[in-house]
């Protein structure tokens, strides 16, 4: 299976790519519209710089090179959703070329290009009658394409969760899918395992959520296996899928081969990027998730399943970036997230907006107490489940004796009472078996309500048993 | 024919209202329009309300910008916010602008009356006026003759005395074209010198908004009131004012003289070249020969890009938003082809078609982008040229004023524009003055060709012409407003 992607993403600009409307979701139909975005005679695209910016920092942020001298082109075709009857766009000279996107295996997803565009407006249909909204006609996209370097649906779909979560720390766009500010098109086709030669592909259009691309993909790969397999040929053609059923189906009805009649748009000048500019937004560019992930394995000593966790969302990485800057162990604020957090926060539009009862600076009190021994890590655990419970601060679940710990004479004796309790572990013990300990201990902790040092509780242990 | 400055000076004397004035020139326009065919629509409401304006201001005792209360015609491509903007074509011709063009809000704030909207070639694609959807406008001169094109309304109105000045475009030869035909000056300003934001597009690297006037103080004045930069237009430079800077004294200026301009010209107009150089070198001026091989491939480099330019910025017109719209349709497609069938006209179909096809795949690289490299070089050479004289000299069109209805091919009717296209190719300023009569007494015209932003120099080369001619090639269609 071999997969190229093209995706839109919305830019997060104010307003439009040539124009000054607003580029806002929603809003009556045809209250963001001007003579520019509405295409009227005589009227003139303006480059939005700010569009220039984010696209460069797309590219930044995704290892391209920067073209600092690119130009803007027509791009003709006729639908009622394009006023001009051709789209501004970039045909041969894309502001950035040739980066990459990094899978967790090591993989690198190269892209080939990075241009910008406008986007058309959207028609409505009511009833018999097609009525036109342009508010979203000239809201500036980006339009990233991969080379066809993904082998898989699963690939495909981690491609395009790194692309959004790139796209959203670089502050170029939000990605919703659900609002079409990210869309992805699949350029899928087969080849014999071993083989080099590309097959003949298709290419899906459209798709606007994870498990669509996901479904889509494994749905054409199969369809197209048929026809193989049968010695057919797959026709190369340009397919819809339909969410519903969860197949492709053809989109076009003829088959003749789209012919855009690209030529340099004459009203708009070629767009120079200065040394300096290009400097400042490479300075301005925040740290990818990548890099976050890796720094906080690397410098945090934070466990790699974690930090994937834990760097995938900017909210998320704010919220353990401030909570590990009041503990001596990183690696312990990531855990204790990991596994007592994102138990509870389950979906990923929650994780992505982050918004726990408990504030980092509340979880980093507790693990301050922790760091300095005045608590045990399972109070602290069972502390920080009271406090996501709650909304409250740890100080509301420890005892004075929970804080104070256990002292010597307390926790020998709850040895001993373990020791008295457990004959048959203590046999065992006797016998060679170390591990039979551990048995002992839990009770210890049992009895403390997990008060107690396990270390220390141990060492008392054998002491008893030893001695 | 009466000039800007004379016409301002009987304003500011209070000899006549501009009311009065204005009054005078609708009067004279209903009255001529049925010969001219100058106006595609006579603007009274906006005329008076100018007029009016004008008038309390001079009440007040205020200072007026130069252009204010003169009366002038408005090319019909030009967007004018709640007026028809018709580009002479059936399917504008109920269009109304939402919005107003740049070059026509700055003329409204100085308080220009504008009397009407010019007739044109639909979509300014013509060099005779008679591509007009509403009929094509006549030559003052000679009602049996055209006035040109494609601001051929602009150039008839001016010379037939409705209008003191008019503001055309020129694509390839639209303003000096028409002011040749007609006896005026013309002046296509280096592109980018004024803002097309409101021009409805033909050739978008190519169309460029200009005067057509009397004579060469006129041009100048009408250049520095409209030549601004505007963020609205990526391509606006604006240029510096000229009206201070002209001069007439041309010794030591050199005057570069390209034989293949000179080709094949009738033996009047030749003549009239011939005086005209002999006239600058009288004058002090030095003639620089200069070759320029490359005016073989000018036309068919501009025929090619600009029908290209065109075929992508007429693709708008399908009827859904504004504009003519067919009644019957099966379906969307139907609809838009049956209303681009019915809504433009002959001429503009062929430019379209013939565009379409040089930018499609396959003929794309012997066409669009062999037309595109020639264009470099063409502008190359004009660079190379102006290292080596300070302006051309040329006839403007190698023929005086057509007969109405010559029936002349579109490649013959193409071969007309032969001296003009180059400049738009190069994006140079260029002015045309009058020179000279053909055996019939129709106006000549020759063309002094700058360097880029040079419009100063070639509108004083143009001055020193005309005064040291003492007007000699001005001459008055008798018709319209006389003060």
């Amino acid at each position: 299976m071999v997969i190229g992607l093209e995706t839109h993403v919305e830019l997060a600009t104010k307003t439009k790519i040539f124009c000054s409307c607003s580029t806002e979701f929603g809003g009556e139909p045809n209250t963001h519209c001007c003579p520019v975005c509405t295409g009227q005679p005589g009227s003139l695209p303006v480059m939005n710089e700010r569009v220039v910016e984010y696209a460069v920092t797309a590219g930044l942020a995704t290892n391209c090179q920067v073209n600092r001298v690119s130009k803007m082109d027509r791009k003709h075709y006729v639908y009622p959703d394009l006023p001009k009857a051709y789209q501004i766009s970039q045909y041969d000279v894309p502001i950035c070329e040739h980066g990459y996107i990094e899978l967790d295996s090591g993989k690198k997803v190269r892209i080939t290009r990075i241009h910008m565009e406008e986007d058309a407006g959207k028609l409505v249909h009511l009833g018999e009658e097609i009525l036109i909204d342009y508010n979203r006609g000239g809201v500036p996209l980006i339009e990233i394409v991969t080379e066809p370097d993904i082998r898989s649906g699963e690939e495909a779909v981690e491609y395009l969760e790194k692309l959004q979560g790139i796209m959203r720390t670089a502050g170029v766009s939000d990605c919703r899918m659900q609002e079409g500010s990210l869309r992805c098109d699949v350029n899928l086709s087969l080849r014999r395992a071993g083989t080099e030669e590309l097959g003949t592909r298709t290419e899906v259009k459209n798709l606007n959520s994870f498990t669509a691309v996901l479904t889509a993909i494994n749905y054409e790969a199969q369809r197209q296996r048929d026809i193989l397999e049968k010695g057919g040929h797959v026709v190369q053609e340009t397919l819809h899928f339909d969410s519903d059923t969860g197949t492709t189906v053809n989109m076009r009805g003829k088959e003749n081969a789209d012919d855009y009649r690209y030529f340099p748009e004459p009203d708009i000048i070629n767009i120079v990027l200065r040394q300096d500019a290009l400097e400042r937004l490479k300075a301005r560019l925040p740290e990818m998730p990548a890099q976050k992930c890796r720094r906080y394995v690397g410098e945090l000593g934070v466990a790699e399943a974690d930090a994937k966790l834990l760097s995938k969302y900017k909210a998320v990485s704010d919220y353990f970036e401030r909570a590990a800057a009041m503990t001596e162990s990183p690696r312990t604020a990531a855990a204790f997230m990991v596994t007592q957090m994102f138990s509870r926060i389950t979906t990923e539009a929650e994780r992505e907006s982050w918004d726990p009862p408990v504030t980092s600076e509340m979880l980093g009190e507790l693990l301050k107490l922790l760091d300095g021994g005045k608590v045990s890590r399972n109070v602290a655990k069972r502390v920080f489940d009271e406090m996501l419970d709650t909304g409250k601060p740890c100080t509301a679940f420890l005892s004075k004796e929970d804080l104070e710990g256990l002292d010597e004479a307390a926790l020998t004796s709850m040895c001993r009472d373990a020791i008295a309790q457990n004959e048959k572990s203590v046999s065992d013990y006797k016998a060679g078996k170390e591990k039979a300990i551990k048995a002992i201990l839990g009770s210890v902790m049992r009895a403390s309500r997990g008060r107690a040092n396990a270390i220390e509780a141990e060492r008392i242990l054998k002491e008893l048993l030893n001695g | 024919m009466n000039s800007i400055s004379k016409t301002r000076e009987r304003l500011l004397k209070r000899e006549l209202s501009c009311a009065e004035l204005t009054e005078m020139y609708l009067a004279a326009a209903r009255r001529e329009n049925g010969d001219l065919s100058a106006y595609t629509l006579i603007t009274d409401e906006e005329a008076r309300r100018a007029a009016a304006e004008v008038d309390a201001r001079l009440a007040r005792g205020e200072k007026l910008p130069p252009l204010a209360g003169i009366p002038f015609v408005l090319k019909d491509n030009i967007s004018t916010k709640d007026i028809k903007t018709t580009c002479a074509s059936r399917m504008l011709e109920d269009y109304v602008p939402i919005y107003d063009a740049f070059v026509w809000s700055g003329l409204k704030e100085q308080g220009a009356v504008m009397c009407g909207k010019g007739n044109m070639d639909e979509f300014a694609m013509g060099s005779t006026c008679e591509t007009s959807y509403f009929g094509g406008a006549k030559n003052p001169h000679d009602l049996t003759r055209v006035a040109g094109g494609s601001s051929g309304g602009a150039a008839s109105a001016v010379a037939g005395g409705v209008a003191v000045y008019g503001i055309g475009s020129d694509t390839g030869g639209s303003i000096r074209q028409p002011a040749s035909f007609c006896g005026l000056v013309g002046l296509k300003p280096t592109y980018g010198a004024v803002s097309r934001n409101g021009l409805i597009a033909y050739a978008s690297s190519f169309d460029q908004i200009g005067p057509i006037t009397t004579c060469v103080e006129d041009a100048a004045t009408v250049f520095d009131a409209i030549c601004r930069k505007d963020p609205a237009d990526m391509t606006s430079r604006g240029a510096e004012r000229v009206s201070g800077r002209l001069h007439s004294d041309v010794r030591g200026l050199r005057v570069g003289v390209a034989k293949e301009f000179f080709e094949n010209l009738p033996a009047e107009i030749a003549s009239a070249m011939e005086r005209a150089l002999d006239f600058y070198k009288r004058a002090g001026a030095e003639l620089v020969e200069i070759a320029f091989p490359m005016l073989r491939y000018c036309l068919p480099v501009y025929y090619i890009l600009a029908c290209a330019e065109a075929s992508s910025n007429l693709g708008r017109y399908d009827g859904l938003r504004y504009g003519h719209r067919a009644e019957t349709f099966d379906d969307l497609d139907d609809l838009i082809c049956r209303t681009r069938s019915e809504g433009f006209g002959q001429e503009v179909r062929r430019r379209i078609i013939l565009g379409t096809y040089v930018l499609s795949a396959g003929y794309y690289d012997a066409y669009y982008n062999k037309a595109q490299a020639l264009r470099r070089t063409i502008k190359n050479r004009f660079r190379e040229i102006f290292t080596k004289c300070d302006l051309l000299l040329t006839p403007t069109v190698p023929v005086t004023a057509l007969k109405c209805g010559a029936g002349l091919s579109p490649v013959e009717t193409y071969q007309t524009d032969i001296c003009t296209v180059s400049v738009n190719i190069a994006g140079l300023p260029a002015v045309s003055v009058p020179c000279g009569f053909d055996g019939a007494g129709l106006p000549v015209g020759m063309q002094l060709i700058g360097d880029k932003f040079t419009e100063a120099r070639i509108l004083s080369a143009a001055l020193a012409f005309e005064s040291g001619t003492g007007g000699a090639y001005l001459k008055d269609s008798g018709r319209g407003v006389s003060l």
